[in-house]
């Protein structure tokens, strides 16, 4: 590994991560503002922080967000896995792109669409079963599950298809059961594929406001509905104090990770070295 | 051999039962909206009125288009670059290209608008330097500014993605034959990236053409987006059947480019290879 | 992530410990229902329109942890984004919620489609608090249906450094001398309402040439806006990006604070006045809860809590007399000396709202038809074209050497 990136790289990659984190910088510059503005900064205070720790509503809202995040994620992770091997194995080639036409529709149809389709749907069976109040968690779940499933089935796909087909008959050949050799020869050189699909699918849902706004009831509120709906009043800077946390601690997790990446390759290094000598 | 096959229709089961609920019944609901009025019955009129959006939907494809051309140009290299470090970088890379993304994007589009005002924070920069100020906000630049910011990421991912499983070896034979850097690129990184570029080209280009917060906030709600128009269908004119044929117009129209898209990067099935 | 989570848990935790002073509400026997405990009530209000957070100065106070407190019910509190958005949520009947907070017109309307209930008053002891000047009320004549919890006016906000004299008329808007510093409402009902006013129109006319008429003020003003909006207003007026803008009072004594030089004018043609009142929906599942709610809403503390919070004037009667009161009371922007000419919004009827939508829809979509975008569209498009048809032949070029 002695790849250098070059001064120029460098200076492009400097500037893009500018272009991504002005925002970023600008709402946690804010989230410190005296006044409750969010555009003329009158002085220093950390009150929005302490306001934050009052507005219960917000946390909650930030804690159904995770909640739901996880949820969706999880459960589209692994029923589009399983779909994405099923798909993989389609012999016939217009069955199989058709299913991968709907799979796409979700990608394809502009959010709102897909939200307002969806609620007409519960709604329907809402009456249908006679429930007032049908949309709420449960709704929003699935809702969420949907948009997620071609995201984890396109990811995960191409590499099925980069997978020699050989090993896992190889591995049945030599006694494995079917559901064995997934586990133990398909399923680790999928691994990239769906743990990116799922980072995928959490991010998605995390930050979703159209498709959740739609499929919502009273009993569930996630932040950016709360956000969206402070129209006839401002949106307060203790929104940006509540990001700007979550960035705080989204940053310390990843290089929590990295750092824990970095260790264990520079262990297996050690080891190799060992071994060399 | 059989079995195996068997199981894997058995465990893809699920997922074939919820899209068919989930993904196709909808989408019949929507059309079904489309080609009925208020009190049910069956009419053309919605269908009648579309020349009326004709600019709007023209305008908003554009901006998509455009949004999506310019996050490819910027994000291609990037992901080069990222791809062509060292493992330490390219971890820290992405990860500084995934955490935008976990904060909340009204919020982010939000502070855009501090940024780009006329007292906002670029314009009191040029001031104080004794430049004369630049008018951004509610132009058309600062909504395509607005998508390519919010989408640019999801240009990224699949570009970085492919580039970093390029075959190095590829590249370094083209060399050694005597190909040029221009060559090199435009014969063996560009073909080779393709899937990438399909994927990322989708990624941006079906949001940004249905957006309707950041034309909002960033355009001054004088830009009105078709994402905008459907949106206030559904939210202020409760005309659900106005609505519901504008979203399928809008859906056929994203198909359409998607096709012409496809017809450039031949990719078997229009999937994101990850 | 669970880090994440349980830091989260635990601050909810700690807000929930905290947020409670000593407060004395009136008769506080009422709230104390056993068989209610444990219940939960559902809460649908504007976005940041209730005292939600503990200010001492301006008597503030987290009034839904308080009820919780009280009364052992759970609040669940959500926020919808408009009237029109609420109507959508209650007409589509996928949620049921137990407490909603409409707009006067929307009430009517609600009041005829059958979405709301009749209240009983004799379960609300502190109905007594509300002043006669917000009872019986056109969209509600018998105080059967609503409870007011907020009152307030459109006017105009200007900046007195960027506007050359007070203005006194809806016709500074028109004005190409302040082009690119104006802003609008976002919104339909209230964008037509400025031009109609400005035309001698009432807001509530059926007249659809009227409407039209409205409409062509709204195009004609359309190029020397900088934008239609709604909350961006604060930010754009402080920071004296605009200088113009129709708003509600309440929310311009907000902002003058931060900017000084923002005055406000009720413009002589005039204005919308509006109540927002709290009503219990049809399909409720707790009405009891709901009674009480309302009930805590209208209670001296609480109403003063939510006065100060929203901003907007206070249709409790206790609370306007009250010493905490007077910082508002003596406000002359909320409380104007000289008589203003106001009138309500009515609910209109299906013809004249649908045109109106479509009307809007039109102000909306106008402008900028410039050529430059087919011409755009023409260029990309043979550019794609060109490209594909040299890609064809040079893969028959390629093939030719295959066959060969």
């Amino acid at each position: 590994m002695n790849k250098k990136t070059s001064p120029l790289s460098k200076i492009y990659m400097v500037l893009i991560f500018l272009f991504l984190y002005a925002p970023i910088f600008v709402l946690v510059l804010y989230s410190f503002n005296a006044s409750s503005s969010t555009n003329v900064f009158t002085g220093f205070s950390l009150k929005w922080y302490q306001a934050l720790l009052k507005d219960t509503e917000s946390v909650k809202a930030l804690y159904n967000t995770l909640i739901l995040a996880v949820a969706s994620s999880l459960i589209a992770t692994v029923m589009g896995t399983a779909a994405a091997v099923g798909i993989d194995a389609l012999k016939n080639k217009y069955v199989k792109s058709g299913v991968m036409t709907v799979t796409n529709i979700p990608m394809m149809n502009p959010e709102i669409v897909t939200g307002i389709s969806m609620m007409l749907l519960f709604v329907f069976v809402g009456k249908l079963l006679n429930i007032t109040n049908v949309l709420g968690f449960w709704t929003m779940l699935i809702a969420h599950v949907t948009f997620n499933l071609p995201y984890v089935i396109l990811s995960v796909m191409p590499k099925l298809r980069q997978l020699d087909r050989h090993l896992p008959e190889a591995a049945m050949d030599l006694g494995c059961t079917p559901a064995k050799s997934f586990f133990k020869v398909v399923m680790p050189s999928i691994m990239p594929g769906i743990v990116s699909g799922m980072i995928m699918a959490f991010t998605l849902s995390l930050d979703d406001f159209v498709i959740s706004y739609f499929t919502t009831g009273p009993s569930f509120q996630t932040l950016p509905i709360r956000i969206f709906s402070m129209t006839k009043k401002r949106v307060k800077p203790d929104m940006y104090a509540l990001s700007s946390i979550i960035f705080l601690a989204v940053l310390i997790l990843l290089i929590l990770v990295n750092i824990a990446q970095l260790r264990s390759e520079k262990k297996a290094m050690k080891k190799e070295t060992v071994e060399e000598v | 051999m059989y079995k195996d096959n068997m199981l894997k229709k058995i465990v893809s089961a699920p997922y074939y039962l919820w899209a068919a609920i989930f993904v196709v019944v909808p989408l019949a609901v929507v059309i079904y909206y489309a080609f009925t009025n208020s009190s049910g019955d069956f009419t053309l009129d919605y269908i009648k009125t579309l020349g009326n959006y004709r600019y709007i939907f023209l305008r908003s494809i554009w901006y998509g288009f455009l949004a999506t051309v310019i996050s490819l140009v910027i994000a291609y290299p990037l992901a080069y670059i990222m791809a062509n470090s060292s493992a330490s970088v390219q971890r820290i890379t992405m990860m500084l290209v995934m955490l935008p993304m976990w904060m909340n994007f009204l919020i982010r589009t939000y502070s855009w608008m501090t940024i780009l005002e006329d007292t906002g924070i670029i314009n009191s920069l040029l001031q104080r330097l004794g430049l004369s100020p630049v008018h951004m906000i509610n132009t058309s630049g600062a909504v395509i500014l607005g998508m390519v910011y919010n989408y640019l990421p999801y240009m990224i991912l699949p570009l970085y993605t492919v580039m970093s499983k390029m075959d190095r070896s590829l590249i370094e034979a083209a060399e050694d034959l005597g190909a040029g850097k221009f060559t090199v690129l435009s014969k063996v990184i560009l073909p080779l990236s393709l899937p990438g570029i399909a994927s990322g080209f989708t990624m941006v280009f079906v949001p940004s053409v249905s957006t309707f917060y950041i034309s909002k906030k960033l355009g001054g709600g004088t830009f009105a987006m078709i994402g905008d128009v459907i949106e206030m269908q559904f939210q202020t004119s409760y005309n659900y059947n106005l609505g519901a044929t504008l979203s399928l117009v809008l859906m056929v129209l994203i198909i359409l480019c998607m096709a012409v898209m496809n017809r450039f990067t031949d990719d078997d099935n229009g999937g994101i290879p990850a | 992530m669970k880090k994440l989570v349980s830091v989260l848990a635990a601050s909810v935790i700690a807000a929930v410990c905290v947020s409670f002073s000593a407060f004395a509400f009136d008769n506080e026997e009422y709230y104390d229902v056993p068989e209610l405990k444990g219940t939960t009530l559902n809460v649908y209000n504007w976005g940041e329109y209730i005292s939600d957070e503990e200010d001492e100065e301006y008597y503030m106070f987290d009034v839904n942890s308080a009820f919780e407190e009280l009364t052992g019910i759970k609040i669940n509190y959500t926020n919808f984004a408009s009237n029109e958005d609420l109507y959508a949520k209650l007409k589509s009947g996928g949620s049921s919620y137990d407490i909603i907070i409409p707009s006067d017109y929307m009430i009517s309307r609600f009041i005829a489609e059958g979405l709301i209930q009749k209240i009983d008053m004799n379960n609300i002891p502190n109905y007594k608090n509300v002043s006669d000047k917000y009872r019986g009320l056109y969209y509600d004549e018998n105080e059967e249906y609503s409870v007011p919890y907020c009152v307030n006016t459109v006017g105009l906000i200007y900046n007195k450094t960027m506007v050359d004299e007070k203005p006194t008329s809806w016709s500074v808007l028109w004005d190409p001398k302040y082009a690119g510093k104006i802003l609008m409402f976002d919104n339909p009902r209230d964008s037509f309402a400025v031009s109609q006013k400005l035309l001698g129109q009432s807001f509530n006319t059926n007249d659809l040439t009227e409407w039209r008429l409205a409409a062509d003020e709204l195009i004609a003003q359309k190029p020397l806006l900088q934008g239609y909006v709604m909350d961006e207003v604060y930010n754009k007026m402080e920071s004296g990006e605009a200088a113009l803008a129709p708003y509600y009072a309440g929310d311009f004594v907000c902002m003058q604070e931060i900017n000084p030089d923002l005055d406000f004018v009720y413009p002589k043609e005039g204005v919308n006045r509006f109540v927002d009142a709290v009503c219990i929906p049809s399909n409720t599942q707790n009405v009891r809860a709901a009674e009480m709610y309302i009930n805590f809403l209208l209670d001296p503390e609480v109403a003063l809590a939510n006065a100060y919070a929203t901003g907007y004037e206070t249709p409790n009667k206790v609370v306007f007399e009250m010493e905490e009161y007077a910082d508002m009371a003596n406000n002359k922007y909320l409380y104007p000396d000289e008589e203003i000419n106001t009138e309500y919004f009515y609910d209109l009827d299906d013809a004249t709202r649908n045109a109106m939508n479509t009307l809007w829809n039109e102000v909306k979509a106008n402008g900028d038809n410039s050529k430059a975008l087919y011409i755009a569209y023409a260029v990309t498009g043979a550019l794609i074209a060109a490209f594909l048809i040299y890609k064809a032949a040079v893969k028959k070029y390629r093939e030719s050497f295959y066959d060969a």
